[in-house]
Parts: structure tokens; C-alpha cells; sequence
């Protein structure tokens, strides 16, 4: 077996487990993150079951499925605050989930702390973009933006 | 390359698969959020432009990668689910093989519909 590499602390692990294996040795904080983290994964991953498979029974079995999919229909489900709010949880949990998962891989994966670093980087970025953009498209949705528009809501 | 040590439980057997496909059906479903979102964001730009792209998901190619796209999700859901009660329910390691077998039922029960409902989207029954 191989060392763990240093700056990465096991998952699971809390501070008090850190502190009866190293002692102060772990230089990434006495923290209960990792903790925490691996806790948000089965909490959040338990939602999304609820939440992508009922967003994909709307969209992909009901009515004419991915066929009916359009500005239309996308507009008459933002219409309900339900699903505004459905997609909202759906959007920040699935993407909190998926970019720790892919901070996991990185940590197992990636060995040179400077790789590491800027592949974390690299994600972060992307995962903040993608949910200040996602949020913000949900909130300032307009169905009536083309001024010709001829659906009902905007008669 | 090692020889495979004798009388292990998980390398090389279905716990270890399982953990292999659960990352790499995250790392895929993770990939298509990307790209989902940035579709779905162009509904603030124009109705054409957002059904144009939103066209591409109607056609026979990308009809077949979203039944892939839903076979990962669904596997990783009850994968996930399999995992929690391993990890929460006192009988979970216990029941592990028959977890796993569960997980695969469940797959199939969900899956099968899902195929035929939108395939026959896709390809206009």
C-alpha cells in the first residue's frame, strides 16, 4: 500500500479521527469537511434521485416526450413556480454533487499537487459559471421576449 | 503486473466493478450537465435559437446517446441508493450481493419502459 499523499485527507475522515492518526502533522486543516462531504453526497444524492428521475418522466415520457420539447414548453413549466423551484434545487444539488465527485477523482487520480491544483481550479470555475448562469436564467426568464410571440401567455 | 491476490473480497469482483462504473457514469452525467445547462440558458437569448439546439436532441444519433445518458443516470441513482444502505442500514454489508442484484432489477424495470417510450419518440411511431 502506498502513502496517501500529503494535502488530501481521507474521506470521511473528521478532525478528531485526523488528530488520533497524525497528530498535527496534517498540514489541510483541522476541519470536519471531508466529513461533511461525503455526508452532502448520500443527503444530496438521495434528492436527486427524487428530482432528475421526475424531471425525466416529465419531459422524456410524458405527453410527445423530447418531440414536444421546445420555448414553449419550457415556458409553460417555468410558468409554475413548482417547477421553477424544482429546477432550481435540481440545478445547485446536482452540481454541488457532481463537482465534489469530481473533486474526489482529482484528489485519487491526479498526483502532482500542482496538477491537482489547477484541475480543482479548472473545476471550480466551470461550476460557479454554470450555476450563477443556470440560476440566473430561471429567474429572469421571459416567455414573452420575441415581441410576435403567440403563446398564451403573452396575448 | 501483480499477480491477483487470493481470497480477496472486492478487487476484481462486482464491488469493485460497481465502483468503477459509478465514477465513470458520474463523470459522464457530470459533462452532459455542463453542456445541459448552457442549452437550456439560451432560452434568454432567442425562442429560435433555443429551439434550433434543442432540435439536436430530437434527431435518431442523439436520440440513442440520451437512452446511454439515461441508462448511466439510472444505474447511478439505485447504485447511490445501494451505497447509502450499505453505509446506514445495520444489515447493509450483509445484504450486499443481493442489494447489488436488487439494483440491477430495479435498472431493468425502469429502463426497459423508458426505451420504448422514447425511441418511439425519437424515431416517430
Amino acid at each position: 500500500m502506498s502513502e496517501s499523499a500529503p494535502g488530501i485527507a481521507a474521506p470521511r475522515s473528521s478532525s478528531r479521527a485526523r488528530k488520533l492518526k497524525g497528530g498535527g502533522r496534517n498540514r489541510s486543516g483541522q476541519t470536519n469537511f471531508e466529513l461533511y462531504s461525503w455526508l452532502f453526497m448520500r443527503l444530496s444524492g438521495l434528492a436527486l434521485v427524487i428530482l432528475v428521475l421526475g424531471h425525466l418522466f416529465v419531459n422524456l415520457m410524458l405527453g410527445g416526450g423530447i418531440t414536444a420539447l421546445d420555448f414553449g414548453f419550457v415556458a409553460g413549466k417555468w410558468a409554475n413556480p413548482l417547477w421553477q423551484v424544482w429546477d432550481l434545487l435540481m440545478l445547485w444539488l446536482a452540481m454541488l454533487h457532481g463537482t465534489n465527485g469530481l473533486r474526489t477523482i482529482i484528489n485519487d487520480y491526479a498526483e502532482k499537487d500542482q496538477t491537482r491544483f489547477w484541475l480543482k481550479s479548472l473545476l471550480i470555475t466551470a461550476a460557479i459559471v454554470i450555476v450563477v448562469l443556470g440560476t440566473l436564467v430561471i429567474f429572469t426568464f421571459d416567455p414573452c421576449l420575441d415581441p410576435n410571440s403567440t403563446l398564451s401567455v403573452c396575448k | 503486473m501483480p499477480s491477483k491476490p487470493a481470497g480477496t473480497l472486492y478487487r476484481g469482483r462486482e464491488g469493485m466493478w460497481s465502483w468503477v462504473a459509478h465514477r465513470i457514469t458520474g463523470v459522464g452525467i457530470f459533462f452532459f450537465l455542463l453542456v445541459h445547462v448552457l442549452d437550456t440558458a439560451l432560452v434568454r437569448v432567442s425562442p429560435e435559437a433555443y429551439n434550433e439546439v434543442i432540435g439536436t436532441y430530437k434527431n435518431p444519433l442523439v436520440g440513442l446517446l440520451e437512452v446511454g445518458l439515461v441508462a448511466a443516470i439510472l444505474f447511478h441513482a439505485f447504485n447511490g441508493v445501494r451505497l447509502i444502505l450499505v453505509d446506514f442500514w445495520a444489515k447493509g454489508p450483509r445484504y450486499q450481493r443481493q442489494l447489488m442484484i436488487g439494483v440491477g432489477v430495479v435498472w431493468v424495470v425502469l429502463f426497459v419502459p423508458f426505451v420504448i417510450r422514447h425511441l418511439t419518440h425519437v424515431f416517430g411511431g
